[in-house]
Formats: C-alpha cells, sequence, structure tokens
C-alpha cells in the first residue's frame, strides 16, 4: 500500500480523499465491525428503550384498531384516507431515497456512495416495511388481505387488473423484493468477514449460513460485480416506476386536487427529498453513536445536502405548478380546492409544508450550513415534518371538499391514528438499531476498495465493468 | 476430484482434526501485502500455464480480470431471457383472467386496455430479472451455498477477508508440482506460501439433502404450516374479534327480535303508507254503483296487451277458461264460473271488472288483490275486452 502524505499543503486538483486519514484496511473492518463485537453502551440501550416504547404504543393503537374496528380512526366519509395511507406515502417515499444512494448514484459512479450506501439501502428496506403495514391495516380485517393477489377462487371473478391499487401492491411488493436481494448481496462479502473475524461458536455459525460460504475469490468477484451493475439498472427505473404507481392510485381518480398530471413526477421528487432528509437525519445519529465520522464524513453530508436542496426545487416547481394548472384550466372545482388549501381549515399545516419544504432548504445555498451539522441535523428534521404534511395535505384536502357541498365533512385525527403513526416510527427505528447492531452499518468491501491505493497504480482510472 | 457439496456448516479448524484421518493435498495458498503484487503474480501464473487457481481479495481489484485473462461474465443473458419471460407471462395473464375467463368491463374501455397493463408488465419484468440473475449467480455461476470448501476457515480465508491479498494453486491442476510451485510463489513476492489439506473423510460424505433428519425436519415443518394454515382459516376467523363479519347486530331470518315487544325484526309500515306502483281502493267492499266512476287509466299498447294475456292466464284461466268461457280446469272441484261473454258482462263497465278483481265476487270468487298490481288489473281488462271483442266479430264489424 502506498503511502501518500498530504503535508500542510492541500492539494486542490484532487478530489478529498473518501475516507478521512487513510486509515488502514483493518483498521476499516475494526471500526466497521466494533457495534457488532462490542457489548452495546448505555447510549445504546436508551435509544432502544425509546424506540421500543414507541413500537409498544403503536401496538397497543393497532390493538384497538383490529378489536374495534376502523371506527377507531377519524377516518369518515367523504375523508375514507387519511393518516394510514399518508403514512403509506410517507413510508414509500422515505425508502427511495436508499435506493437512489445506492443503485442511482453507483451507476453514475459516484464514489461517495459507498460510505452511506449500506445504511441507505437499510432504510429502504425498513422504511417499505413500515409503509406495507399501512395499506394492510387500512384494510381493517388484514386477514383479508391475501385478496389482492389474483388467486383463483369461487367466486370465478379474478382481480381487476385496471386498477392503480392492484398496480400499487405488484410495484411494492416488487420494489421490496429487488431492494433486499440487493442489500443481501451487498452484505454477502462483509458476512463473510464477520465470519472470518467473530470467535463466538453462535455467532460463527450465523454469519457462515448467511454468507453462504463466500471466498473472496476473483472468478467470484467478477461475476458478482456484473450482477451489481444490473441489478443498479434494474432498481433505478423500478424506484422511479413505484413512486409514479403510488402517485397514480390519486391522479387516475377524477378528484380535484388529485387528478393531475404532474404527479407522477412530483411524487418521485418528493419522495427522494423526504428520503434524502431521513437517511441525513439518522447517519447524523449514527455516525455519532458509533464513531464513525471518519468514514461518513462532511463530505458526504454535504453533498446529501446539495442533492435535497436541488430535490427542493423541484418540489417548489411542482407547488407553484398546481394553483397554475388550477387556475390555467379555468375549472372552479379545482381552483376552489386551491383557495382550501391555503386558506381552509388545513392552512396551517399548508403553510408549514410550504416553508419545511421550500424555504427552509434555501439555507443549504450555504456552505457554512451545509457544514454545520447541528443545523444540518434539525433542517432534515424539519424535511421530515413538511414531507409527511404534504402526503396529509394532498389526500385530506382533496377529500375534505369534493364535489357535492352536501357531504363536505371535517376530518380530525384520534389517539389511535396517533398512536399508529409513533408505532411506525418506533418500528424503524428499532430496525434500524437493530441493525447497526448485528450488520455492519457500512460496505467493508467497498469502503476498502476506494481507500487510497486500493487498486494498482497503472490500471487506476480503467474502471473495469 | 470431486469435492462434495456440504451445505451445514463445518468444523471450526479442520486441520486440527485431519490429523487423526487422511489428510489429501487442496493446494498452495500464497499471501500478498499489495495488490500490485497479486496482480502481477496473477499475470505470471497464467503465463505459466496454470489452469486451476484462483486470486482472493477482500475488495474486487480492477485489472485483476484483465490480468487473470477472464472471459466477460455473460450473466446478463439470464436478466435479459427471464425478465422479458416474465413481462410477456404477465400480459398473457392479465389478458386471460379480465378478458377471456370472467370478462371484467372497466369504465367503458375495451376489454383488453393495454395501457393499464403497461406499469404491471414493467413491474414483472423487473421482478423475474432480479429475481432470476441473484439465484443464478449464487446456485449456478458461485456454486453457493457451500461451506464446505477447503479453504474455508483457514488462516489464508481470514486474512484475505481482512486486509491481504491471496493466490490459490490447486494441486489437481496438470502443472502443479508441491516445490516448483512454491519456489515460483515465493519468488512473486508472497509473504508466506502454505499447503492447505482436507479431509479423505469429505470425499466420501453423503448428500444432506437425502439426510432423514433434514426430510424429517421439512416434513414437520410442511405439517405444522398446513395445519397453522387450516386452523387459521377455519377456526381462528370464527373466533372473536376476528369474527366481527358474522357476529352482526341483526336479526336472522326465522328468529325472534329482542328489542320489539312483539318480538318482530320488520316494522309495520306506518299507517296510511302507499307503496310503489300502488293506489289504494277508494271503495268500501261492494259498494254498488262504485263502478261507474271508475275507467281504465292505461292505454291498450302491445306491451299492455301481452301483460294482460300473460297475467289473465295465470291468474284467471284455471277457473274462467283461456278464452273466459267458463270452462274451468278444476274438474268441478270449485264452482264453474260463468262465461264471460254474456251480454250482462260484456255492456259492464271496465269498473265492475276491476271491482270483482279487487274484492272478489260473492264470497266465491277471492280477491286478486295481493296478487296482482294496479296496473295490471286493468291491463287484465283490456286482454277480456278483447276476448270478448274475438268471441263477438259482429260488434268489431260494428265498431268499424
Ligand atoms: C278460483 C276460481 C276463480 C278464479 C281464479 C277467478 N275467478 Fe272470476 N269467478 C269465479 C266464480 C266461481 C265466479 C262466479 C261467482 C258467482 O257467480 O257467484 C266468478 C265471476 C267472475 C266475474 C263475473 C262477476 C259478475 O258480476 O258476474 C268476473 C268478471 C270474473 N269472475 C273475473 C275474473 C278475473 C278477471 C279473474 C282473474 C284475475 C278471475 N275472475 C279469476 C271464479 C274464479
Amino acid at each position: 500500500m502506498s503511502e501518500v502524505s498530504y503535508g500542510e499543503v492541500i492539494d486542490y486538483t484532487k478530489a478529498p480523499p473518501l475516507v478521512e486519514g487513510n486509515p488502514t484496511l483493518s483498521k476499516i473492518d475494526e471500526s466497521i465491525a466494533k457495534p457488532m463485537e462490542k457489548f452495546p453502551s448505555r447510549k445504546y440501550f436508551m435509544a432502544l428503550s425509546v424506540t421500543l416504547t414507541m413500537l409498544l404504543i403503536g401496538a397497543v393503537a393497532l390493538g384497538y384498531t383490529f378489536y374495534y374496528g376502523i371506527g377507531m380512526w377519524g377516518n369518515n366519509i367523504p375523508v375514507g384516507w387519511a393518516f394510514d395511507i399518508t403514512n403509506f406515502v410517507f413510508w414509500i417515499g422515505i425508502g427511495h431515497a436508499g435506493t437512489l444512494i445506492s443503485a442511482v448514484l453507483f451507476l453514475f459512479r459516484q464514489r461517495w456512495r459507498t460510505g452511506i450506501a449500506r445504511f441507505a439501502e437499510a432504510m429502504t428496506i425498513f422504511a417499505v416495511m413500515c409503509a406495507g403495514l399501512f395499506p394492510l391495516i387500512h384494510l381493517g380485517r388484514p386477514w383479508y388481505a391475501a385478496f389482492v393477489f389474483p388467486l383463483p377462487t369461487q367466486h370465478g371473478v379474478w382481480i381487476n387488473w385496471n386498477s392503480p391499487l392492484i398496480w400499487d401492491v405488484f410495484a411494492v411488493s416488487t420494489y421490496f423484493t429487488v431492494s433486499l436481494m440487493f442489500w443481501y448481496i451487498g452484505l454477502i462479502p462483509d458476512l463473510a468477514t464477520m465470519r472470518d473475524r467473530t470467535t463466538n461458536k453462535f455467532k460463527k455459525m450465523i454469519y457462515s449460513v448467511l454468507s453462504m460460504g463466500w471466498r473472496f475469490s476473483n472468478k467470484h468477484w467478477q461475476h458478482y460485480e456484473k450482477v451489481y451493475v444490473i441489478l443498479a439498472g434494474l432498481a433505478t427505473p423500478l424506484v422511479l416506476s413505484v413512486h409514479s404507481i403510488v402517485s397514480f392510485d390519486f391522479a387516475v381518480s377524477i378528484l380535484p386536487g388529485w387528478h393531475t398530471t404532474i404527479f407522477p413526477p412530483y411524487f418521485v421528487a418528493g419522495a427522494i427529498f423526504s428520503g434524502f432528509g431521513m437517511v441525513m437525519t439518522a447517519l447524523i445519529i449514527v455516525r455519532k453513536v458509533f464513531n464513525l465520522e471518519y468514514i461518513i464524513t462532511a463530505d458526504h453530508l454535504d453533498k446529501m445536502a446539495k442533492v435535497t436542496l436541488v430535490v427542493s426545487m423541484m418540489v417548489a416547481y411542482a407547488y407553484v405548478l398546481e394553483p397554475f394548472i388550477a387556475w390555467y384550466s379555468g375549472d372552479p372545482v379545482d381552483w376552489f380546492l386551491v383557495l382550501m388549501r391555503a386558506t381552509g381549515h388545513y392552512a396551517f399545516g399548508f403553510w408549514v409544508m410550504v416553508s419545511c419544504n421550500v424555504f427552509i432548504p434555501q439555507l443549504l445555498w450555504f456552505r457554512k450550513i451545509r457544514r454545520n451539522i447541528g443545523v444540518l441535523f434539525v433542517i432534515s428534521l424539519l424535511i421530515n415534518v413538511g414531507m409527511w404534511l404534504e402526503r396529509y395535505i394532498i389526500i385530506v384536502t382533496s377529500l375534505y371538499r369534493d364535489f357535492l357541498p352536501s357531504s363536505w365533512h371535517i376530518y380530525v385525527p384520534t389517539l389511535t391514528d396517533f398512536g399508529i403513526l409513533i408505532g411506525s416510527f418506533g418500528l424503524f427505528f428499532t430496525l434500524v438499531l437493530l441493525f447497526a447492531r448485528t450488520l455492519p452499518v457500512i460496505s467493508m468491501s467497498e469502503v476498502k476498495g476506494v481507500t487510497e491505493g486500493a487498486h494498482p497504480s497503472h490500471h487506476l482510472g480503467a474502471e473495469h465493468e | 476430484m470431486r469435492i462434495p457439496h456440504i451445505i451445514l456448516v463445518p468444523n471450526m479448524s479442520k486441520l486440527e482434526k485431519t490429523q487423526s484421518g487422511r489428510k489429501l493435498l487442496y493446494g498452495l495458498t500464497a499471501i500478498f501485502d499489495s495488490p500490485e503484487k497479486l496482480v502481477h503474480a496473477a499475470e505470471t501464473v497464467v503465463k505459466e500455464g496454470y489452469k486451476d487457481y484462483d486470486a482472493y481479495s477482500p475488495y474486487p481489484i480492477h485489472g485483476l480480470d484483465t490480468a487473470m485473462k477472464l472471459k466477460r461474465s455473460m450473466i446478463g443473458v439470464v436478466t435479459l431471457v427471464v425478465g422479458l419471460t416474465g413481462g410477456t407471462l404477465l400480459v398473457l395473464f392479465t389478458w386471460w383472467t379480465n378478458s377471456i375467463d370472467y370478462p371484467l368491463f372497466i369504465g367503458g374501455k375495451p376489454l383488453f386496455s393495454w395501457p393499464s397493463y403497461v406499469p404491471l408488465t414493467f413491474e414483472m419484468t423487473v421482478l423475474f430479472g432480479a429475481v432470476s440473475t441473484v439465484t443464478a449467480l449464487l446456485v449456478v455461476w458461485l456454486g453457493l451455498p457451500r461451506n464446505s470448501h477447503p479453504l474455508q476457515d483457514t488462516e489464508f480465508m481470514k486474512k484475505v477477508s481482512d486486509d491481504k491479498f491471496g493466490l490459490a494453486i490447486e494441486a489437481k491442476d496438470a502443472n502443479f508440482d508441491e516445490r516448483q510451485t512454491k519456489y515460483l510463489l515465493e519468488k512473486l513476492g508472497a509473504v508466506e506460501v502454505d499447503p492447505v489439506y482436507y479431509e479423505a473423510r469429505e470425499l466420501t460424505l453423503k448428500e444432506t439433502v437425502l439426510d432423514p433428519k433434514f426430510i424429517g425436519a421439512i416434513v414437520v415443518v410442511a405439517v405444522a404450516v398446513s395445519g397453522a394454515t387450516y386452523f387459521g382459516f377455519n377456526k381462528m376467523l370464527l373466533m372473536r374479534p376476528w369474527s366481527s363479519l358474522n357476529e352482526q347486530a341483526k336479526v336472522l331470518p326465522e328468529t325472534k327480535s329482542e328489542f320489539y315487544p312483539d318480538g318482530f325484526a320488520m316494522r309495520p309500515p306506518v299507517k296510511g303508507t302507499v307503496a310503489r306502483g300502488e293506489m289504494p281502493y277508494r271503495y268500501a267492499s261492494n259498494i254498488p254503483g262504485a263502478e261507474k266512476y271508475m275507467k281504465n287509466p292505461i292505454l291498450p299498447t302491445k306491451r299492455v296487451m301481452l301483460v294482460g294475456q300473460r297475467d289473465f292466464n295465470i291468474y284467471c284461466s284455471p277457473c274462467h277458461g283461456y278464452f273466459a268461457e267458463g270452462d274451468s280446469r278444476l274438474q268441478g272441484q270449485f264452482p264453474v264460473p260463468p262465461s264471460l261473454h254474456i251480454d250482462s258482462l260484456v255492456t259492464a263497465p271496465d269498473g265492475l271488472y276491476y271491482e270483482v278483481i279487487t274484492n272478489g265476487f260473492q264470497g266465491v270468487m277471492p280477491s286478486y288483490a295481493r296478487q296482482i298490481p294496479r296496473d295490471e288489473r286493468w291491463a287484465i281488462i283490456w286482454y277480456i275486452r278483447a276476448l270478448q271483442k274475438a268471441q263477438n266479430p259482429g260488434e268489431v264489424a260494428e265498431a268499424k
């Protein structure tokens, strides 16, 4: 390994190193494996007890819902979709950033993704798990959920393939499967490293089974890398399709506020935006708790902040275009809805949403702010709030004032609604914490591959397939 | 020399155990401490004509494939072929289910409205492509899962999985010679060169898939899963709270209402309620002369005549005969009515017929008010009028 010393003079012609401090390869293993090998700290258990409490609240709220039925929620006619579908769209959106970071940035050869990709992928999987829960409980009787699949029954009738809700089922389950496989394929070499590191017999057995006997053979690496590119290539259009299809649930209906052609791109941008917000929130916590500051560097967060700023402006464009089209179409019902959003019962939520998603992210123009971890953390939290509200506003304001004034109705969430929302956050963060303790949060093999001197110098620059 | 597949986790330190059993040489392993040296070593080993060898590194190294002269990976073909198959199958399936097996008409669209199927075709292409590629990679291309490889759990593997770069040349290679190969590897800059052995026992191990324990475990799992499914769908769903669809606060047919004192679930309508299509009869029964105040309110269209014919044949013909001639089919088991073609009835106003159908006649002909709705009664009367005209053609001529 070549020793590169930077000395006092910083070479600005070179991109900053992806891994700070030029650690040795086994140092990388050591610090990534540390959370898995050491008995967790008190901080970890405190965090876990908080998330488990949230999970428990969710479980109780769900128990109520199943026992007494969805009458426990604030839903009514016409607001038949409220917290449940809001949370579904919110969590699916969170998941999209993971795929974007792991697949899209991989295809664009953005090597800075290595430090955060594994974590983002795990977040995708956990977020999709949370998301998948909501349509299920929205059924009220989730044990009948199998009817969304084309099963032959004695009624003879098949599911209606023209329905966006059916597309949704297939899109989300495909997305979950592909993300899981992508994540697992990436994990195999690291699981093998853990298999060879651990001294605990039980852990060794688990890691051996999971790593399937991976041998780091170059004849294997060759096919492995090819498959990784293929999966990235499949996941990229997939992630765009999933949120487009989620938006079809709304756009294909004829409700004012939903029936717009801008929805698919608007939803995809919103998904990436909220996802980046959530990845930043979680990463800032994780790098602090597990002392991984030199692998997840301020540069990473800086770059993520820039992406966030760009998508924030895409979202802003959609916000401007919606009222414009409502006005330009000359449809009085559409225009009425725009007014209702900005001035009606949910106006406060609307303006909080606009501030969090459009105004506050403008701070990210400043390099000082992008590199100030504390401020970044607050901004990322606000983005989460804003994006959750966005889905809430889209769903509830369109429903509570529809064409017939006689059926107008205000929606007020109940405690059970909030309980389930809290529970979904509990589930997500519990899974994140358990993941951080049992699996490598950062891809060891990939990080090793981007250290200084990882590749023979005369081959550098020639990216192989 | 075939090395058997053993799916289960092997013993932790192979070398210790082999002391007693017969050891077989797998090959020589060499450790290098930089990627450059590994690439160089791989190049040289290829030049020397070795075939059964492999390079090992904690991460894929750029340029190693070219140094090893590996052919391009063709695994993408699997993705393409299976992915396209998945998309095609989806189109065929959706088309068959919604257009052939149980045609569904949605919003007046054609049965096979292809734009609806585009999103799903895409999703299935991706799903089939991804699942097949990953399965093919692991099972076919890499031969995993396999925890029985001789290199597994060796010191060599521990080093290449951490921070070292390794090369292993197998003993089965035609060019392999323990002394010469070792010399070559050392000359190439290897820090360590070690032989790797495995137990002869491993060659004779049976396939674990046929192990009775394994099969037993599968049977147990199958029974448990099907039992749980049976219980879930046939028993659990009928218990609380899952049974809420069955246990509803409603009165089932033939049961008593606990709520109303009279025990009826169905409430009698409010006094004076008029059912749809009904008009209450204006006159108390059998008021003489009332018939003069009633006129047939409907016109004798073809449809009305057909309804009248149908109803007459159903309700009246058993006693009055198909042509109203009083030729009862009841074979004298019931008073035989008179012919409706007698003069007094031909000249009688429509109201009289209506009155008779509604209230019955002299306690002998029953009332048909419950069976025949008001308008149909009038239709029957039009039909009787037609029968009467048909029986007295003279009058028809007169009418002309
Ligand atoms: C159960 C047998 C029975 C059926 C069915 C029946 N009737 Fe009669 N109907 C009688 C009998 C019997 C008489 C004669 C009663 C009498 O003379 O005392 C009669 C008499 C009549 C009369 C003559 C009344 C009068 O002023 O002389 C008319 C008109 C009549 N029925 C019409 C109908 C029509 C229309 C229907 C079909 C809706 C019908 N009946 C069905 C048995 C029946």
